[in-house]
């Protein structure tokens, strides 16, 4: 446990993507079976011990430290794990123990219910340092944030031990933590596995997105960006699978869809919920709302199923019946997809349509037309493009609609998480209901995190400390002066907010540090843009 | 006629006023008489009339602010009359070299104003003195239980075993150039490292000032008298934190960026700043000194000047203290 919390601790002050990389590589080499397998899993994402919740760590904390200084402490720090790690009350006569293993913290873990987990946490956050609870905590609750993603540390363990990363892929999803058989091969004490019938992952292809310029549709084909998630289904050995984009599965959230594939298949497309927001009433999708519902849930109610039925709208098709088609050309896979069509359930599968245009700049009439629905845009697909992983240049490329616009005026601040901490980088804004200069008030319209750069982050924090009117808790009141430039997707009617408006993905497009706040515009003229 | 209990005292925005004297104490603008508790420039400023201080702080002053003019030395310990019936005592605070606790008496009543402070030891400067008062106002930088600074030894050793077991480095330490950096080359002496440390030029002059003070900090360079880049493999520069990210820096042969902070005991706050080597050394009290110091001199009532002091109100509060935060202006807490 102490070689893993020295790990997370180094690996939390580098910013070096190789110095990552050879931090992640030695410590693979160097810990014994079976922590360091577990370590891997843990950097991976590839565990999860259900008893444990940062509710519970929250809990544990509130029975030793008063609420006032534990909400103070967590505001300042950022981090539940850490500020838990830095406040829990060490035993004053600690007798020194055999040092924890990480394995042994993995097994006490897995064996934790929801009533065992305080006494059983608490027991082993006595025989750790501030180090060893913080990794303890992460690795307990799942969310790592150290700066490494899946692919980073799959990539050190390549790294380590000398083999390609493409075969570490390709097993990588058949395996189980603690990898052993991984560890083995690699290490070139066992023989390649065979994998034919084991339902993998693939990365996936991406795009570019269009700056400027424009591309001939003779050799492009366009298609919705359809606002769901991207996800892949696999079928082989009898066995259905549903990955999301960084290759996680989460088949267990949608059962409908494991049992829909008649045959042995690898598909490309878009979950979505059955609903009328996206490509009309009939067949249509609903806004990404309901798709939230069922993201991320492990056991699903029938209720549910019946109330946000989950479809998937194809794009591609990799492999079919054992025969590889990534090598063939886009235009050849697509017709192979539409003819896959009739031998797929047309309750859960349908086929992504083609936007067929005269020219590129009736494409863009098209495309601008389209703010019914949720649709964020165009996918632009070279007609000849393989399918190759990650995002290749001039192959295919995401033709985003221009965001909508308008100006607010910054009401509230409140402390950012993680790397933002202590810098007030969560702003909240309003609209004026009414003329401003008529005693006309400002609403609270919407809530913005991103879309400016560091340099400008210290200036609003700045900004923030400068013209606080008031204090509540985490939370500053500003002066009403300062305008944002505010991009959005589109605005929906929602009873949760006092204006009566909810924005889709606000963000700062620019800080109008000259603007008056008093010529910021309307609520209104934000309501006007609904187009429910 | 008497007049209501310690009205002779009274926190504005721009610092602490002792009306019948009409002084101030680490006045955040320019006054007619002002009492320093120490160098630091958010306590002290140039531009006074008269400036009260210990001997070491008016060097420091006349080094940064060429304060000359009007600066009224007052040793440790001495009772000085500013007038008006109030006696102001200088006593030591542990923070810098010269750094004070201002003890002021007037009626009958004692009041004492922390400035910075620390109970750790510190080979730089004379210790913390626990001196009895009705009225205790605090500091409160690190007033948040999460921090916890540990003994500098642990830290410093750190730094050594890193530089030990990458031998071709050369470890660029942040720390401010008052204080800080002569408490962490002493401390780097004191662990037996003996080599060359090599300096920004912005810390050449206050090295010198302490050194005449006695306190030895053994071969010291400047890093653009270097012979070369490579001359500094395997050597600890140090620089103040505003110059670890600066084009300075790039003088230095792949520097590993260290930086001695209380504030490194929060990971964002090292991520932030890009420090890959955090130490937590800091010359500021932790949350354990300022609530150990307060029960210890056990005043009628603690007032808080800044940095986190809801959370000290708090801890107040939960032990039948009284306490008010002041809301000072001026003070900034993020160089320590």
């Amino acid at each position: 446990m102490e070689q893993f919390a020295a790990l997370l601790d180094a690996l939390a002050f580098t910013t070096s993507r190789n110095r990552k990389l050879a931090l992640i590589a030695d410590y693979l080499r160097h810990a014994p079976d079976p922590d360091r397998g577990w370590a891997l899993a843990g950097l991976t994402g590839g565990l999860d011990f259900p008893a444990v919740k940062a509710s519970t760590i929250r809990k544990l904390m509130s029975e030793r430290v008063d609420p006032v200084l534990w909400a103070l402490s967590r505001d300042f720090v950022g981090d539940t794990a850490e500020t838990a790690s830095l406040l829990w009350p060490e035993p004053e006569d600690r007798v020194p123990q055999e040092a924890l293993s990480l394995a042994q913290v993995v097994a006490t873990l897995a064996a934790l219910t929801r009533a065992t987990a305080p006494q059983e946490l608490a027991a082993l956050f006595d025989r750790l340092d501030a180090r060893g609870r913080f990794a303890l905590i992460k690795l307990a609750t799942g969310a790592m944030r150290v700066g490494v993603s899946a692919r980073l540390a799959k990539t050190a363990f390549a790294q380590a031990f000398g083999v390609a990363l493409e075969a570490v892929e390709e097993y990588w999803h058949a395996l189980a933590p603690p990898y052993a058989a991984l560890f083995d091969w690699a290490r070139g004490a066992a023989p390649a596995l065979d994998l034919a019938h084991v339902p993998r992952f693939r990365p996936f292809m991406l795009a570019h997105p269009l700056e400027q310029g424009e591309v001939d549709l003779a050799d492009y084909a366009a298609e919705w960006k359809w606002d769901g998630i991207r996800v892949q289904l696999v079928r082989a050995g009898g066995q259905t699978r549903v990955y999301s984009r960084s290759g996680d599965d989460i088949s267990l959230s949608f059962p409908e869809l494991r049992d829909g594939l008649p045959f042995d298949v690898v598909l490309d497309g878009e979950l979505l919920v059955r609903g009328s927001a996206q490509g009309g009433a009939a067949g249509g999708a609903a806004h990404f709302n309901a798709l939230q519902q069922r993201l991320g849930r492990k056991r699903v109610s029938a209720r549910m199923l019946r109330e946000y039925p989950a479809f998937v709208r194809l794009y591609d098709v990799l492999l079919l019946e054992g025969e590889d088609l990534r090598e063939a050309p886009w235009k050849s896979r697509r017709a192979t997809l539409e003819a896959l069509m009739p031998r797929l359930p047309a309750s859960r599968f349908d086929l992504s349509m083609l936007v067929e245009a005269e020219n590129f700049a009736a494409l863009a009439a098209i495309r601008d037309a389209a703010r019914d629905a949720a649709i964020e845009g165009l996918m632009l697909k070279h007609r000849m493009s393989p399918y190759v992983a990650g995002r290749k240049a001039g192959l295919w490329f995401k033709w985003k609609r221009d965001p909508l616009l308008i100006d607010c005026v910054l009401m509230y601040a409140q402390r950012g998480s993680g790397k933002r901490s202590s810098f007030y980088s969560d702003y909240t804004f309003g609209c004026w209901a009414g003329d401003p200069d008529a005693g006309g008030e400002l609403l609270p319209v919407g809530k913005a995190y991103s879309g400016f750069t560091d340099t400008e982050l210290q200036q609003l924090d700045r900004f923030v400390r400068q013209h606080t009117l008031n204090r509540f808790g985490p939370v500053r009141e500003v002066e009403r002066k300062l305008v944002f430039e505010i991009a959005f997707d589109s605005v929906h009617a929602s009873k949760r907010h006092k204006s009566g408006l909810a924005m889709r993905f606000p963000r700062i497009h620019r800080i109008r540090w000259d603007k008056p706040a008093h010529e910021a515009d309307r609520v209104d003229a934000l309501r006007a843009l609904i187009k429910d | 006629m008497t007049a209501a209990p310690f009205s002779w005292i009274r926190p504005e925005r721009h610092g602490i006023h002792i009306l019948p004297a009409d002084a101030w104490v680490d006045p955040a603008r320019p006054v007619p008489r002002a009492l320093v508790t120490h160098g630091h420039a958010d306590h002290a400023r140039g531009g006074h009339g008269q400036t009260i201080a210990t001997p070491a702080t008016l060097a420091i002053m006349a080094l940064r602010y060429q304060t000359r003019a009007g600066a009224v030395a007052a040793e440790y310990g001495e009772a000085v009359s500013i007038g008006a019936g109030v006696t102001a005592t200088f006593l030591p605070a542990g923070h810098v070299l010269g750094s004070a606790q201002i003890l002021l008496e007037h009626a009958g009543e004692r009041v004492i104003i922390t400035g910075d402070y620390k109970r750790a030891p510190d080979p730089t400067c004379a210790p913390f003195e626990v001196t009895p008062c009705d009225i205790f106002i605090t500091e409160a930088t690190f007033g948040l239980p999460v921090f916890a600074h540990p003994p500098i030894q642990g830290e410093i050793a750190k730094l050594l075993n890193y530089l030990d077991n990458e031998p071709e480095s050369c470890v660029l330490v942040g720390a401010y150039a008052l204080g800080k950096a002569q408490r962490v080359i002493a401390e780097l002496r004191a662990s037996g490292h003996h080599d060359t440390i090599w300096l920004h030029g912005a810390m050449e002059a206050m090295c010198r000032l302490y050194e005449e003070h006695g306190v030895a900090l053994g071969d010291l360079r400047l890093v653009s008298d270097a012979p070369s880049k490579e001359a500094l493999r395997g050597h600890i520069v140090i620089a103040p934190p505003s110059a670890l990210h600066d084009r300075w820096s790039r003088r230095l042969p792949d520097p590993v960026t260290a930086m001695a902070s209380g504030w490194m005991r929060v990971r964002a706050r090292a991520r932030q700043r890009g420090v890959e080597l955090p130490l937590v050394i800091s010359d500021h009290a932790d949350w354990n000194e300022l609530t150990a110091t307060i029960a210890e001199v056990n005043p009628q009532e603690t007032w808080i000047t800044h940095g986190r002091e809801e959370a000290l109100l708090r801890w107040c509060q939960l032990n039948q203290r009284r306490a008010r935060a002041l809301a000072l202006v001026g003070y900034e807490d993020e160089d320590d």
